[in-house]
Parts: structure tokens; C-alpha cells; sequence
């Protein structure tokens, strides 16, 4: 198991090395022009000598080669830099819009994954039925819902035409941050969490159908049948066992579309996440931050698809006669 | 229908069959070009009559429709399957109610393939769920495996840890563990190798002890004589004989069907001489006798009519020159 772990942790850092080099070459030959975005609107009244300086002071007369050794030395120290529209560190803005998405992902997370599976278990357990065959209609649609569109649509409905919710934000406009009550800050997440929970129902609800699918047909359900093991019980003894491992692993491996579809759904909603903020980044030129959430995403990605793998070992008895061998 | 009539199989005995199937069909929905709905005719006109203490063998050849026969007496086919004829259990006629109350408890099934076994659950839980009994369940399991010759600590393992043949004894032990009058073994024996397949043709054997009746449903000749006190001959959907075991004997000169003497001579022991050709596929049954295109003995009345089943001394046959 601890064999297991390490192994997986020198991946994340290979996978970390990889995607520096990669993001950094794709930012350096970007149009993006860190003088300019920091200096902003008054780049006219700076004389080009002055910017040299500030170039220099940067370190961007220097090679590309060496600038970045220069920006991974800081990262791998654990500074990611200042952001440059922020003017605070990096690592603190992650910190802050992290905590903010985590709320609006972990509950989207954890209500897509429970009503898909639920969903999956209804369909596939009246295949071809009626049923059945609403559920997937439902579900291709939703697979080619783009998250954004939905967020509009909710917000037109909800918001705009119904006025339950507010239109945007984490938290009334014009209050105090010590004044927001709890109740407040969840009125402002229902709209984002029910986009984001909508668009990921269709992803495990379809593996879910298909994989019941299958294990009912298998040869282990006809045994326990012969044995006059019916209904709720087999479904519970030898289906549930079976489906929900796999649907359990995929859903954390679909880390990544949470975060991309947060990143749409933030931005529609202006809900301050982490998923705005890498917009705001990449529209404002703010390279260290859009650098820092690159790496910061790629290690939330990664912990999601350790977590499936993680999952298997602990609990599938194949995997873990396999490990033990290993 | 008349014949049968005069002479049933059923009487020959004066015990009270334990299972007795009369001309029981199978056939399934299909769609042709999209919505035209017809039925494909897998089994028709079998017949079959299991006494206790007694091992049946169901011998054909692969794509004859042998597991779907097991499906039906136990009452697990497929919601579209459509089925005709009688099914008795011990007299009364099989419902799809009573099949549902006898399935695990009187009528047992060994199924085919190894992946039966549930593979996320250890076995001694998959084997106990057939107990109805909950005290006594880790007791009578814990017996079955000692018979069959498994480990001790088998019953903690999980089906992936287990070879083949021992994968195979857990099945069987299944069915000892049930208090099954009636055990149906769906092909058991495949595909295994020459010391395994002796060991577990015994252990079927086995079951046979304490008067259950035995449906030993396979393709392989040799194992059917090895153990069965009858056989009965399924071909293209039909049971074609019924012999008793010592009826294959010398130059099959016992036997009544042309079908069942060319198995016999297949034999390599025999004239290792096969029949050209293949069964009929389902749906694409000869109007008469199911055998007709591959008969040696074939005449334009066995083109148009097809054959009742007969008793011919002591067994039946479903042939008009046997």
C-alpha cells in the first residue's frame, strides 16, 4: 500500500514538472505582457527606458531557459509569486477561492453523484422501458449541455422571471463580510450548485444504467436467481455491490469536468471561486496566477483520480491480492 | 399425441416422477425489418421424466438450446420468452408462482460457468445463501465443502482465488448445501482436465445419493454414460430418445434413433465416423422430422410429416422407422 502511495506521489510530481514546462512555454510565446498588465492604463506615461528597468528587475531580459528555472526555484520553495491584478500573494488568492469553490463543487459533487447513480439504478433496472428510455433521452441532453448555457437559462428562470435568487454573487452587494448570514451565503450557491449538479448527473447516471445493465445480465445474477434470491435483496447482495465501485471511481475522476464546469458556471454566476478567478487571470495578463492555479488544478485533478484508485485498492478484494503480489 | 398416450413413459414405473415436462416449447420475439414481430422457436415437443434417485442426461451439441431448457424449469428466462406445454414438479404443474417458491429450495441449479459465483463475495456467503435455515447455514456449508474435498478456509476466499475445478466444487456444493429434491446441472464439466473432470463427475454422483433426481444437461457423451441411468437425445429444440444407459452398448444396435446410433459411432472408441452436416438453426426447422436432411434412413414421408414420440422397448424415440 505504501509502495502504492509513493509510487503514485512520484507521478504527481512528474506530471507537475511536465505541465510547469508545458504552461510556462505556451505563456512565454502568449501575447501576454506582464509590464503591460501590471502597469495597466498608464503604460503611456512610462518612458521605455522605465520599462526596461522593470523588465529588468522581472527578469525578463534573461533567457527564456532561465526564467524559468528561475520562476520553478520559487515554486518548488512554495512561492508562487504575487498576482498582478490582485497585488496579493498568489498562494493566498488559491487559498481564499478555493474555499469559496470548495463549497459550490464539493455539494455539486455530491449531489450529481447521488442522483445520477440513483438515476443509473432506475434505468437500468427497468431497461428499455418507458422509464428507462426517458432517463437516457434526459441524459444525452444533458451531455451535450454546455454548463454555461444551463447557468443562463436558470438564471433567467429563477432569478430574473421568478426573483427567488439572487442574480450573482456569494453574497449580498453592499454588506459587510462579518453581516452575511448563512443563509445568505446559501441563497447565493442554489442556483450554481443546481447547474453544476444538473450538468454532472449525466456522466455517472449513464455508466451507472450501463453497468447495472450488464451485471444483471451476468452469469452471477441468473445463479442467484436460481437460488430464489429476488427483487431489493438481489439487487442489494449482488448488484449494488458491483455497480457502485466503479461508479464511485468515476465520479472522482471526474474532477476535471467539475473544475471546468465550475470554471463556466463561477463566471456566469460572478461567483467569486477559484474558477473566476483563473478567467479574470487569463483576460488580465496576470501570469503568476494563472500559472499558480494551472498547477494548483492540476493537483486537485490529480488527488480526485488518486482518490478512484485509492478506492479500488482499498476496497475491490481483486485489487488488493494484486498489490500485495506486486 | 395419441400414441404417447397409449403408452406413457410416466407409467412404465410405478413411482411418481419427480419432474415430468410434456411437449414444452420455447420460442422468442424477433423484429424483422423493424416492427414485423415473429416468434423464433427454440425448443418444441420435448419431453423428459426425471424419478427420484435418477440421473438424467440432456446430451446435444452446442447451440441446441440445452440452458435455456434449465431456465424454464427453474422460471428465470427472460420476460419475452414465450413457452407451451406442462412442466410438473412431483405432480403438480409448475407455475410461474411455484417456481418462484421452489427455485433455491426443491429445484437446485450447477450452472456452467464459473462465473456464476458472485465476484466481489466470498464463496462460503454465496454458498450459505442458499440455506433457508440462518442457524444452521455456516454448519451445512462448512459439511458440503468437506464432502466435495475443498479446503477449510475456502469458504473466506473470494471466487478469484480459486482454481478452476475448485471454483466448480463450490457450485456443486451449492447444491448440496439446498435441500433441492430436483438438481439441474447445466453443463458443469467444461473444459476441464481428465482428473478434475472424474472427481467432479463423482461428486454429481454424489448428489444423486439421499433419492434427488439429477438433469445432467451436457454435450459431452462420455460423461452423460459415466454417470446418467438415462439420456435423453436433444436435437435442433427436440428431444429425439430417450435411452437407458446400457442401450449404448456394441454397435448402438439397441438404440432407436439414426440421430443417437451416429453419435454413438462417432465415438473414437466406436467408428470415430461423424455425420456430415450441422442441427438446423433455430427457426429454420424442416416442416417434418427435425432430422430428415442429415437421416441415413430418410424417405419423402419424413420430409412432410413430422414423427410422434414413441415407447420402443423401454425408451422413446421419436423416429417412424425406429
Amino acid at each position: 500500500m505504501i509502495k502504492f502511495i509513493l509510487k503514485k506521489i512520484g507521478k504527481l510530481i512528474g506530471l507537475l514538472a511536465a505541465i510547469s514546462i508545458l504552461s510556462f512555454v505556451l505563456i512565454s510565446y502568449s501575447p501576454v505582457d506582464p509590464v503591460r498588465s501590471y502597469i495597466g492604463a498608464e503604460i503611456a506615461r512610462i518612458s521605455p527606458e522605465q520599462q526596461k528597468n522593470i523588465e529588468a528587475y522581472w527578469g525578463l531580459d534573461q533567457s527564456k531557459p532561465q526564467q524559468f528555472l528561475q520562476w520553478a526555484k520559487a515554486v518548488a520553495q512554495g512561492n508562487l509569486g504575487n498576482s498582478l491584478i490582485y497585488r496579493k500573494p498568489v498562494s493566498e488568492i488559491i487559498i481564499e477561492r478555493f474555499t469559496a469553490s470548495l463549497a459550490l463543487m464539493g455539494l455539486a459533487w455530491l449531489f450529481s453523484g447521488v442522483l445520477g447513480f440513483f438515476l443509473g439504478i432506475l434505468g437500468g433496472m427497468n431497461e428499455g422501458s418507458t422509464l428507462d428510455r426517458f432517463i437516457k433521452t434526459y441524459c444525452f441532453i444533458l451531455a451535450s449541455t454546455p454548463a454555461f448555457w444551463l447557468g443562463l437559462l436558470l438564471l433567467m428562470f429563477f432569478a430574473s422571471y421568478l426573483g427567488w435568487f439572487p442574480v450573482g454573487l456569494a453574497s449580498p452587494a453592499g454588506i459587510l463580510s462579518e453581516e452575511v448570514s448563512f443563509v445568505d451565503k446559501i441563497n447565493h450557491l442554489i442556483l450554481p450548485v443546481l447547474t453544476l449538479s444538473i450538468v454532472g448527473v449525466a456522466g455517472i447516471a449513464l455508466h451507472t444504467r450501463e453497468k447495472l445493465v450488464e451485471v444483471l445480465n451476468s452469469e452471477f445474477i441468473r445463479f442467484a436467481r436460481a437460488k430464489g434470491e429476488s427483487g431489493m435483496k438481489l439487487l442489494w447482495r449482488h448488484g449494488l455491490r458491483n455497480i457502485s465501485l466503479p461508479a464511485i471511481s468515476l465520479h472522482f475522476a471526474s474532477f476535471g469536468e467539475l473544475f471546468g464546469g465550475a470554471v463556466l458556471t463561477e463566471q456566469v454566476f460572478s461567483y467569486p471561486g477559484l474558477g473566476q478567478a483563473v478567467v479574470k487571470a487569463g483576460l488580465g495578463g496576470d501570469v503568476p496566477l494563472l500559472l499558480g492555479i494551472t498547477l494548483f488544478s492540476v493537483v486537485f485533478i490529480f488527488f480526485g483520480n488518486f482518490m478512484a484508485d485509492l478506492l479500488y485498492v482499498a476496497i475491490d478484494p481483486r485489487m488488493k491480492i494484486k498489490t500485495v503480489n506486486d | 399425441m395419441s400414441s404417447m398416450e397409449k403408452t406413457p413413459l410416466s407409467e412404465t414405473k410405478e413411482m411418481q416422477p419427480l419432474l415430468k415436462v410434456r411437449d414444452f416449447s420455447l420460442a422468442f420475439p424477433q423484429y424483422e425489418n423493424g416492427f414485423q414481430e415473429t416468434y423464433i422457436q427454440v425448443i418444441r415437443d420435448f419431453e423428459l421424466s426425471i424419478y427420484p434417485g435418477e440421473i438424467v442426461a440432456v446430451v446435444g451439441s452446442s447451440g441446441s438450446g440445452k440452458s435455456l431448457l434449465a431456465d424454464s424449469i427453474l422460471g428465470i428466462l427472460p420476460e419475452n420468452a414465450k413457452t407451451g406445454g406442462k412442466i410438473y414438479f412431483e405432480g403438480t404443474r409448475l407455475t410461474k408462482r411455484r417456481q418462484e417458491q421452489l427455485r433455491g429450495n426443491a429445484i437446485s441449479l450447477i450452472p456452467q460457468s464459473v462465473k456464476a459465483l458472485d465476484p466481489l463475495m466470498k464463496t462460503g456467503k454465496q454458498v450459505q445463501s442458499i440455506v433457508r435455515d440462518k442457524k444452521a447455514k455456516k454448519r451445512i456449508q462448512r459439511e458440503a465443502f468437506q464432502k466435495l474435498g475443498l479446503p477449510a478456509n475456502t469458504d473466506k476466499k473470494y471466487p478469484f482465488e480459486l482454481s478452476g475445478g475448485m471454483a466448480r466444487r463450490v457450485l456443486i456444493a451449492t447444491a448440496m448445501a439446498s435441500e433441492a429434491r430436483l438438481i439441474i446441472a447445466d453443463e458443469p464439466t467444461p473444459g476441464l482436465d481428465k482428473k478434475t473432470l472424474r472427481e467432479i463427475l463423482q461428486n454429481i454422483k454424489q448428489l444423486s445419493e439421499n433419492n434427488r433426481g439429477i438433469m445432467f444437461i451436457t454435450h459431452d457423451i462420455h460423461a452423460a454414460l459415466k454417470i446418467a441411468d438415462k439420456i435423453a437425445v436433444f436435437y435442433g429444440g427436440e428431444t429425439l430418445e430417450i435411452a437407458r444407459k446400457e442401450d449404448f452398448s456394441g454397435d448402438g444396435e439397441n438404440l432407436r434413433h439414426p440421430y443417437t446410433k451416429a453419435l454413438w459411432r462417432a465415438l473414437p472408441e466406436n467408428d470415430f465416423k461423424a455425420l456430415k452436416g450441422n442441427q438446423p438453426e433455430a427457426g429454420r426447422v424442416p416442416k417434418g422430422c427435425v432430422f430428415e436432411p442429415r437421416c441415413p434412413i430418410a424417405t419423402d414421408f419424413c420430409k412432410k410429416n413430422k414423427p410422434k414420440s414413441e415407447i420402443i422397448n423401454n425408451g422413446m424415440v421419436r423416429c417412424f422407422y425406429a
